[in-house]
């Protein structure tokens, strides 16, 4: 089902309308395509199949097909042609199906998008949004589930977000689309039907700064995309077992925002970092790195790492939810962590 | 190990709420040859005057901060020269039985300043934690540097015997108070000693109420024998010397814990754990009200006579406000509290955690006791035993105080 | 053996077209004299011997259209516009240069004069002049834009997807392919299935052809008419140009896998020489003329190399500069009006 969401201004009374991820993000695409003309939409499937994960259903018949643009399967194409088009004076959206397939424009993205202001000198900037799915949980094997933010995250010229709530789904896009440099932003695939209340006159949201999703005294949970909501489940068992755990939604994964973390383990002095991507080199390593650098001296405990096995993700469910974080394998490491230091 | 390696002494931290301190008096100087524990210097903070020992023997090399110069905590006040023999710790007597070996690590300590001789003091550095030999987290390492707490006495309770900040005695009293000061007005204001000491028996006895579930047991204890032997012991003795009681007490409460190791611990992450040693803390009331509890290392390696000589100081020390951080940075593991000759009865007291026993005592008094089918008057102490019931039940509790007794049966063996 | 044809252009042209190769030729041959001298350093490719190709082409842009090149781009960059201190200052690293001292040799690029590089990863840039042209064609600006590339970029992917894509959408790019016969060192013939250029790009359903890169007059024309096509709604059009590189690849390369005989008999065709040659024959032009087209081109290029040498580092506080924008724009975008 499409919902339509009445487009509040920002600025008039508060409204909250129950909704979904889903059509909080395709508010926020239709809203700004209202709002601009430089903005439109390209990428495979998005106008008459709606987009693989259904967010730009029905957009193509309010805005035209130039507009909600359907594009050969060319990754390296068609994100090649939103950077062009971004240096040209349009807004573009460009949609990715999964973050496996955009390891086809990974040349556009990294040796493109990301360089071309600094190669010239701040010339040329590259306003453009990729928004693409990441992350496992729905059986579809190796070579769509994979959780590769971090590849994106350790690229400099690049901003990369991960928005997780509701809100963030609706309000990140309007400022990653006035942003003047490419932002990518990660939609993990179980997040699309999540339910919630979305504030829909709240207006646009920074993209940089992450957020308290939990507050606690004892320790501190550090997630992004799929696995923040794994974290606050975690959190309220850990109460149960009298632990009060403190979740940080990352949002922002590039640049990362690494002075709310250090606050939070400087209180807490126990850190446990959640990341459904691998843990060599990985985003949950920056974070562990990050950490012991400015928090050293009031750590408690060694920094803990909750990240995916070192595997392509399986087909078979029970092999596939094995491979990744469950929210039991953060109550475990946390407890264990607080009990016995490791 | 070289006899070349130096290392430094830093002003100590003595407090969560000391930031510098005035050293008032070397007491000694380049040349001489220190021992580990040795007082070296007299320091005065907002609290009060203070002993500072050193935690490492050594040569002193090098006298950085004058006698009437005040600095922050942290600040390099003299450095030593390592000796070879005396760069190890010192060897703990036996450890209790389950007690793990905690392995030990050296760390050769800026071994490259050796040659560009003393440095000046870096005042422009971070305050610098010195390598201990002992495996603690950084939080424990920081916040044992800062309250010239000394590691090397603490049994960890991380991997492989690790300390964690939790470990340090009176931490969990002391992040308390700084963690959550009571009102915003309140921050900036300097609290009496008095409302110090108030606030951190405050927060530890909540949180025994809270959390210890007590179980109480009580017995009268003959006296008799140890009344007489202390009056022929006495007699020979300059009053300076003479032996009191509570002494006596104090020392058999040792033995015994010594032979009852389930009450001689504490109990953290949800299981006991045994003391590595027997170190009674006793409670010293203070004049103008709280008290505090200097603890008496080993005390069950520790005469009957060197036990009244550390009661006597303390006692005196506590209320001219100079205690010396060698009673207090240990782990106690067990406390005795002794109400003396014009108190009450007996006393139920609440445990300190998180150790798992309390042994009261009450006023000694002449009561009624049947000797032999016979009621005869005898001096008698009701001794209380206040035990944590998640580490032992009734049963522990009682023998220990069934051996408590023996023990004062028999004085001349104290 | 010279048998240019003016055939629609006019004699001031002609000289112009001389005028332009000399400029390129004169800068790259002091490039190479100062990388020798380790002014500059990094990679530098020269395109001595591909000259009329640039001349040509560029002389049919206005500055209304797009210009995107290769790393093989000083040329293009000098007859764009760019003023050659500046193109000379971004090799010396200077922070002079267009960039800053942040691209050198490969990324030249300006703004202004609608130069949007200088791209070092073959076949890259093609996506981005697709781009290019549908932000021209969804916002209803006139303009071509031209992209320059190497055979070599030919057997990339984003080759395929560019010509695709811009024939789908029916986009004014002129596809300008620049084949000198080598992808570095592998020859067309050991590296492509098909080497008539021109039936690659043709399958992609728009115009293609191929014509004599080392006639700068042929490929004016050729470069005209293409122009001419797409202004009038054809979509995209493909040019091949024949040419030659008569230097090694770059000042790295030891130039072993072709034969000094080869290079001399495309020497013959230096199309520098030539055109002044046939320009003077048949009176179009006279040897002053063109002495004093050497001439301005030798002082530029001193006043570039001098000025390059003069400019200043920039300061390493500036390091991070341009990573990404200095500040965040306030405006939001669909945030409701």
């Amino acid at each position: 089902m499409t919902q339509t969401i009445p487009l509040n201004a920002a600025g008039d009374d508060t409204t909250t309308i129950e909704t979904t991820y889903r059509d909080a993000m395709r508010t926020a695409i239709r809203q700004a395509m209202l709002d601009d003309e430089r903005v439109f939409v390209m990428g495979e499937d998005v106008a008459d199949y709606g987009g693989t994960y259904a967010v730009t259903k029905g957009l193509h018949e309010e805005f035209g097909r130039d507009r909600v643009r359907n594009t050969p399967l060319s990754e390296s194409g068609f994100v090649g042609a939103g950077i062009g088009a971004a240096l040209g004076g349009m807004r573009p959206i460009v949609e990715i199906m999964t973050v496996n397939f955009s390891l086809l424009a990974l040349d556009q993205i990294v040796n493109t998008a990301a360089t071309l202001r600094y190669m010239s000198g701040g010339q040329f900037g590259v306003p453009l949004v990729i928004r693409m799915t990441t992350g496992a949980g729905r059986q579809l094997a190796a070579q769509h589930s994979h959780s590769l933010e971090a590849w994106y995250a350790h690229v400099p010229g690049l901003r990369v977000v991960a928005p997780t709530t509701i809100d963030d789904a609706r309000w990140m896009l309007p400022t990653a689309l006035a942003d003047p440099d490419p932002v990518i932003i990660f939609e993990h695939n179980a997040l699309y039907a999540k339910r919630g209340v979305l504030d829909s006159g709240r207006g646009p949201v920074d993209i940089e700064r992450a957020a308290i999703r939990r507050a606690g005294d004892d320790v501190t949970l550090v997630a992004s995309a799929g696995m923040v909501d794994k974290a606050v489940a975690a959190s309220d068992q850990l109460a149960e077992l009298g632990i009060s755990a403190e979740v940080i939604d990352l949002r922002s994964l590039r640049p990362l925002d690494a002075s709310t973390v250090q606050t939070s383990v400087e209180r807490t002095h126990h850190a446990v970092v959640i990341d459904e991507g691998w843990r060599t080199a990985g985003l949950s390593a920056e974070l562990s790195a990050s950490i012991t650098e400015r928090c050293f001296w009031t750590l408690d405990a060694p920094v803990r790492r909750v990240a995916a096995a070192e595997v392509p993700i399986p087909y078979a469910s029970h092999l596939e939810q094995h491979a990744i974080p469950q929210t039991d394998d953060i109550v475990d490491a946390t407890t264990r962590l607080l009990e016995t230091g490791r | 190990m070289t006899d070349t390696e130096l290392f430094s002494y830093a002003m100590p931290s003595l407090g969560a709420d000391m930031d510098e301190g005035a050293v008032i008096e070397w007491l000694v100087e380049v040349g001489d040859t220190v021992e580990r524990g040795q007082v070296v210097a007299r320091v005065e903070t907002e609290k009060s005057d203070i002993d500072i020992e050193t935690w490492r023997g050594g040569t002193v090399a090098e006298i950085v901060v004058g006698a009437g110069e005040t600095v922050p905590v942290g600040t390099v006040l003299m450095h030593l020269h390592a000796n070879g023999a005396e760069h190890g710790p010192t060897p703990l007597p036996s450890p209790a039985p389950t007690a793990k070996p905690r392995e030990e690590i050296s760390f050769p300590l800026e071994r490259d300043n050796s040659s560009r001789g003393p440095r000046p003091a870096p005042a422009d550095r971070a305050p610098r934690v010195p390598h201990e030999t002992v495996w603690a987290s950084p939080l424990a390492r920081r916040l044992a540097g800062e309250r010239g707490i000394a590691l090397l006495d603490i049994d960890g309770t991380g991997p492989g015997g690790a300390i964690r900040s939790s470990d340090l005695p009176e931490l969990a009293a002391l992040q308390a108070h700084s963690d959550h000061p009571p009102t915003a007005a309140h921050e900036n204001e300097p609290r009496s000693r008095t409302e110090r000491i108030r606030s951190v028996i405050a927060v530890r006895m909540a949180r025994s109420n809270a959390e210890i579930p007590h179980y109480r047991l009580q017995y009268d204890i003959d006296l008799g024998p140890l009344t007489a032997h202390l009056s022929t012991v006495n007699a020979e003795r300059p009053i300076g010397e003479r032996i009191v009681p509570a002494a006596a007490l104090v020392r058999a409460v040792a033995l015994t814990a010594q032979r009852h190791p389930e009450l001689n611990g504490t109990w953290r992450d949800g299981r006991f754990r045994p003391g590595l040693a027997v170190n009674v803390s006793v409670a010293i009331s203070l004049r103008g009200g709280g008290l505090v509890t200097p603890t008496i290392r080993h005390a069950d390696d520790v005469t009957l006579d060197e036990t009244m000589r550390l009661l006597r100081e303390f006692t005196t020390v506590a209320r001219t406000g100079t205690l010396r951080s060698e009673w207090t940075a240990i782990t106690s593991s067990i406390t005795v509290t002794n109400l003396g000759d014009r108190g009450a009865d007996l006393v139920h007291g609440l445990i300190s955690p998180p150790e798992v026993a309390l042994v009261g005592f009450g006023r000694i008094a002449e009561r009624p006791m049947v000797v032999d089918g016979v009621v005869v008057a005898r001096p008698v102490v009701i001794a209380t035993l206040a035990a944590d019931h998640r580490a032992t039940d009734g049963a522990i509790g009682s023998r220990f105080l069934s051996t408590l007794a023996n023990t004062l049966q028999h004085p001349e063996q104290l | 053996m010279n048998c240019f044809r003016l055939d629609g252009l006019d004699d001031a042209t002609a000289l112009e077209l001389l005028g332009d190769m000399i400029r390129i030729r004169v800068f790259e041959e002091r490039c190479a004299e100062l990388y020798a001298d380790a002014k500059i350093r990094g990679f530098l490719h020269l395109y001595i011997g591909e000259e009329a190709v640039a001349a040509g082409v560029m002389s049919a842009l206005t500055p209304d259209d797009n210009v995107l090149a290769t790393y093989r781009e000083h040329g293009h960059a000098l007859l764009r516009g760019v003023p050659a201190e500046s193109i000379m200052a971004e090799m010396f690293g200077k922070a002079t240069g267009c960039s800053g001292g942040r691209g050198g040799s490969m990324h030249l690029f300006d703004a202004e004069r609608r130069f949007y590089g200088g791209n070092a990863i073959v076949g890259g840039h093609l996506p981005l002049a697709v781009g290019l042209a549908l932000a021209d064609k969804m916002v209803g600006r006139t303009g071509v834009t031209a992209c320059f590339f190497g055979e070599g970029a030919m057997a990339e992917g984003e080759f395929h997807e560019a010509l695709n894509m811009a024939a789908l959408w029916n986009l004014p790019v002129l596809f300008c392919c620049e084949n000198n016969r080598y992808a570095m060192g592998t020859s067309l013939e050991s590296s492509e299935s098909q080497v008539d250029l021109a039936i690659k790009a043709a399958a992609y359903s728009m115009p293609a052809w191929a014509v004599d890169g080392m006639d700068p007059l042929e490929v004016a024309r050729a470069a005209r008419h293409a122009t001419g096509m797409i202004t009038a709604g054809s979509g995209p059009v493909f040019v091949e140009f024949q040419t030659y590189r008569f230097r090694a690849h770059s000042m790295f390369d030891p130039d072993l896998y072709r034969s000094t005989e080869e290079v001399d008999q495309w020497k013959q065709r230096d199309p520098i020489p030539a055109l002044a040659e046939w320009l003077v024959e048949h009176g179009r032009a006279d040897d002053i003329e063109i002495a004093a087209r050497w001439e301005a081109a030798r002082s530029e290029t001193d006043r570039a190399a001098a000025a390059a040498e003069a400019g200043p580092l920039e300061p390493l506080e500036g390091l991070t500069d341009h990573v990404t924008a200095p500040a965040r724009t306030p405006d939001r975008i669909g945030a409701g009006r």
